[in-house]
């Protein structure tokens, strides 16, 4: 039946690619200003009776026309082509190749090691999976088109990002797991990727002093080409178009977190999710949305714990990165497991269920689920506005413990669990 | 520096694009059933309820209904299946 | 400090937030070190007679040479990394073609001396010229019409590579018509690696820092314990054309036309949010209270939410810093109980304000923790959303773009 399709007028590039690559780029589309969110229903009647911003018709003719007006030859056949990607790209020098991969968005604009022939034959020499293997399928988010790519693509992004060949197979894991590292979200969302097991000491990763910083080849440039091939592979990280993140997010340069499993007085996170301590395993973590900080546990430490819970948003579950001196002081108070602390932690992130639910994102994803009746969502929504609320169960709270023991200090990282994939099987 | 290169594309591959057709367009909206499809964004709710109040008001010869999907980003065929059974056109919204 | 031979005794770590009991042990305990006796070092270090070379002290020069030797291009990138000069991610090498392209982005002559930069207060400074910026400018991969932005951070005597175990970053906010010469980000992604300009300026920075001021070494001239994600780039163009409030740097006293870099020193936590909605104030208040107390926080602020305040009454950014810094609160006993906060101890007992207030303070009385003048926000970001993230940062230098070009 004949449909139109309303969006907010930023929205604008991003829905004639969408549609282009449905076979329909003549959908019918109609736009309202932005923002939507949080205007009254008077605002919002004022969009209905005004213009559409882009066509700069009045906004309800958009709409009738969309439905009525007759189609044309175009309309009524769609669109078909293929798209086709060169293995190599014509030769240049140096300069203006630097030049042209950063002008064609296929970079973090920053420098990159120029992917060639050779350079990426030795990368191949990382992984004993040929080269024309598919390794899996990304894209920028759930409404958009899967794209999909083999060994020989990863290896050009890994090279791209500066990384050496003994880090391959961990890059050919990141990739493989389906989570792409460039979410098109207009929430700016980063993916932090936890490294366990023994091909950390393999390639010299750095679980020590800096861990997050810029101190560390392995650490730095795996995380980087996670980026990189998120975007290149998945079919792009264009502003406006497959890239609507507000704000967007510093994480997304590069952000690996190589557990200090041998100082910490825990299971490392691997251990805790059912794998061998000698497996080698990424486990994946989207979001990046907010980073609270302290040092403890201290005297106040429930105080400034409750606090940073508090805080958080909600429909972000935090990951924690604690150095192992917070770790230590948190088993001299008994929790001498990591559930122990997420046990505790998920009792004391309180908030009321009318700040709960004022929350933009809560009410796209939690809204609905409690409207069906899925718990715990349900609950917190028949819960009076002041009533006050859990707002994380225990499974969705993680720990991991890293750094150089100089301080006490945590973070607190907004990071939900996506996937685990194993690094052993791209070896 | 001046020496030229040859370098890898750095891009995965694409689906193919397999053309659709647009549906044939109504006549008029009197007498017919729209659907106005709430994607369930924040706010979209007030939108839809305005819209639907507008109709109301301007075109009341159009039986306008409000519909919504069971969760966010999830094709919902129980509900394309109630809109396909006696709807003529339908109006989604707010992608924000 | 010419003085190899100072004596030194060392305890077990930690000593942060140990009982009397513990710390009393330590002293009784071995050295952790040497492993004799921990009072034995102390006493032997105050009357163990001093020898020769311990008069002498040790003098001696250090030069950085101008060019490094020649070698491939691969072995120069390895060579970068090993020798601790990069930031671990591909440089565009330093060439003396490049770096002569570079120097054209300004028309200060490469000898003349940019400034100072140490890794913390109690290091030797280095200095350095407008060429050694260069070097390090190429290397980030920025381009000549950046330069200028470069050299004024490079001047600011603040390091991008504190040593502080503490992991610190800094966030440089940048005001001015430059921002629109050298076409800097401030719509979709401005945090985000979409802008050339934003990413390699933030880059440079740190780059800079720590080649100029004597290195960022695990253990040596870096102990941040966890490092820190903005280290490797962070850099704010303010949206000025779409904001509804006065620049950052005409709230400073410069000119709209002035281009001015301002840094902002922390990076230590980074609260968000979307608003504001019906509930701003709660979150905002969590926010606020969720903070490092010793660190103020830099609001970056999406127009949209910009624009949210200004409907709500909040005209102008001081009227909104008002309203947080009367609503950061907390008890004076979590207040006082932080590692850093006990640094500002010393202030309070000397009565200076608004410090020895908050000692004063009964501990179960609720304080304001930051006085309006800590507190600054910027408007950036591609209204896509309408989000906000308040991060650490405490202004630490203006510095003038414009005296660079």
């Amino acid at each position: 039946m004949p449909s139109i399709a309303v969006h907010t007028h930023v929205f604008q590039r991003l829905c004639k690619a969408t549609a282009l690559a449905m076979g329909m780029p003549r959908l019918r589309q109609a736009y309202v200003p932005q923002p939507v969110v949080d205007r009254s229903a008077a605002d919002l009647r004022a969009y209905i009776e005004g213009q559409d911003p882009i066509s700069r018709r009045p906004f309800m003719q958009e709409v009738i026309d969309g439905l009525l007006s007759p189609l044309d030859e175009a309309d009524a056949q769609g669109l078909t082509f293929e798209r086709t990607t060169p293995r190599l790209v014509e030769p240049d020098t140096e300069d203006r190749l630097q030049r042209l991969f950063e002008e064609n968005c296929w970079t973090d604009m920053l420098p990159i090691v120029l992917p060639t022939e050779a350079r990426v034959e030795a990368m191949l020499r990382g992984t004993s999976h040929p080269r024309d293997k598919i390794v899996g399928r990304l894209r920028p988010t759930a409404f958009r088109e899967y794209w999909e790519f083999d060994v020989e693509k990863v290896a050009v992004n890994a090279v791209m990002a500066g990384a050496r060949p003994e880090y391959f197979p961990v890059i050919l894991a990141l990739a493989s797991s389906g989570i792409s590292a460039r979410s098109s979200s207009t929430n700016s969302f980063a993916t932090i990727t936890v490294v366990n097991g023994p091909i950390r000491n393999e390639i010299a990763m750095h679980s020590g002093i800096g861990v997050m910083g810029p101190y560390n080849h392995a650490n730095a440039t795996i995380g980087r080409a996670y980026g990189l091939l998120s975007q290149n592979l998945q079919g792009g990280s264009v502003p406006d178009d497959t890239y609507m993140g507000s704000l967007g997010n510093w994480y997304a340069y590069t952000a690996v977190i190589p557990e200090a499993e041998e100082r910490s007085p825990w299971q490392p996170l691997h251990v805790q999710k059912g794998f061998k301590p000698t497996e080698s395993v990424a486990s994946i973590f989207f979001g990046g949305w907010y980073t609270h900080a302290g040092y403890g546990p201290r005297a106040t430490w429930q105080e400034k714990m409750r606090r940073s819970l508090a805080a958080v948003e909600q429909y972000s579950e935090p990951l924690f990165v604690m150095d192992p001196i917070v770790a230590r002081g948190f088993v001299d108070l008994g929790f001498d497991t990591k559930d122990k602390l997420i046990a505790w932690c998920a009792d004391n992130a309180l908030m009321t269920a009318r700040e709960y639910w004022d929350n933009q994102w809560i009410q796209y994803l939690m809204r609905p689920r409690a409207v069906a009746g899925v718990e715990p969502y349900a609950s917190r929504l028949k819960a009076k506005p002041d009533e006050v609320i859990t707002i994380f169960q225990p499974s969705e709270i993680n720990i991991v413990v890293a750094g150089g023991e100089t301080q006490g200090a945590w973070k607190m990282i907004s990071g939900s669990l996506r996937a685990t994939v194993s690094i052993d099987v791209w070896r | 520096m001046s020496q030229q290169i040859t370098v890898h594309d750095p891009r995965g591959y694409p689906p193919k694009v397999v053309g659709k057709r647009l549906a044939p367009r109504l006549t008029t909206l009197d007498g017919k059933t729209v659907y106005l499809v709430d994607c369930l964004f924040d706010n979209t709710d007030v939108f839809m309820e305005q819209l639907r109040q507008w109709f109301a008001e301007r075109l009341p010869a159009v039986n306008v209904r409000v519909i919504r999907p069971q969760k966010t980003w999830s094709d919902d065929e129980a509900m394309r299946a109630a809109i396909a059974a006696d709807g003529d056109a339908a109006i989604l919204g707010v992608g924000l | 400090m010419g003085m190899p031979r100072l004596r030194q005794a060392y305890t077990p770590h930690p000593v942060v937030d140990q009982s009397a009991t513990h710390l009393r042990a330590y002293i009784d305990g071995s050295d952790a070190i040497s492993g004799r006796p921990f009072m034995q070092e102390v006493l032997d270090g105050l009357t163990s007679p001093l020898e020769q070379e311990d008069l002498q002290g040790l003098s001696f020069e250090r030069t950085t040479p101008r060019l490094v030797e020649p070698e491939t291009e691969d072995n120069l990138q390895r060579i970068f990394v090993e020798n601790r000069w990069t930031d671990m991610l591909p440089i565009i090498l330093p060439t003396e073609a490049r770096v002569e392209a570079m120097l054209e982005g300004t028309s200060h002559p490469p000898d003349k001396i940019v400034g100072r930069l140490r890794p913390t207060v109690f290091r030797e400074f280095w200095e350095f010229d407008v060429e050694k910026v260069a070097v390090n400018a190429v290397m980030a991969g920025a381009r000549p019409e950046y330069f200028p932005v470069i050299l004024a951070l490079a001047a600011s005597g603040i390091t991008a590579r504190s040593s502080s175990t503490t992991s610190f970053a800094t966030i440089p906010v940048i005001n001015g018509p430059i921002r629109n010469e050298i076409a800097m980000n401030t719509g979709i992604g401005v945090m985000g690696p979409y802008s050339h300009a934003n990413a390699t300026i933030g880059r440079a920075y740190g780059l800079l820092s720590q080649n100029l001021q004597g290195g960022s070494v695990p253990n040596e001239s870096y102990m941040g314990s966890q490092g820190n994600w903005y280290a490797y780039t962070a850099v704010i163009p303010e949206a000025e054309e779409r904001s509804p409030w006065q620049p950052l740097h005409v709230q400073k006293g410069f000119k709209p036309t002035d281009s001015i870099a301002s840094i902002f020193f922390g990076g230590w936590y980074t609260h968000a949010g979307y608003g504001p909605r019906a509930t701003w104030k709660e979150k905002m208040r969590h926010a606020l209270a969720a903070v490092e107390q010793y660190s103020p926080p830099l609001f970056v602020m999406d127009p949209i939410v910009a624009r949210g305040f200004v409907d709500l009454g909040f005209d102008t950014k001081e009227k909104l810093i008002d309203w947080c810094a009367e609503n950061a609160l907390l008890t004076a006993r979590e207040y006082w109980d932080n590692q850093s906060v006990q640094l500002l101890r010393p202030k309070a007992v000397a009565g200076i304000e608004p410090y020895a207030s908050r000692l004063k303070a009964h501990p179960d009385e609720v304080i304001r923790i930051y006085e309006p003048s800590e507190i600054t926000i910027v408007v950036a970001g591609g209204e896509t959303q309408g989000a906000w993230k308040m991060i650490s940062g405490a202004l630490r230098a203006t510095v003038s773009i414009d005296a660079w070009r």
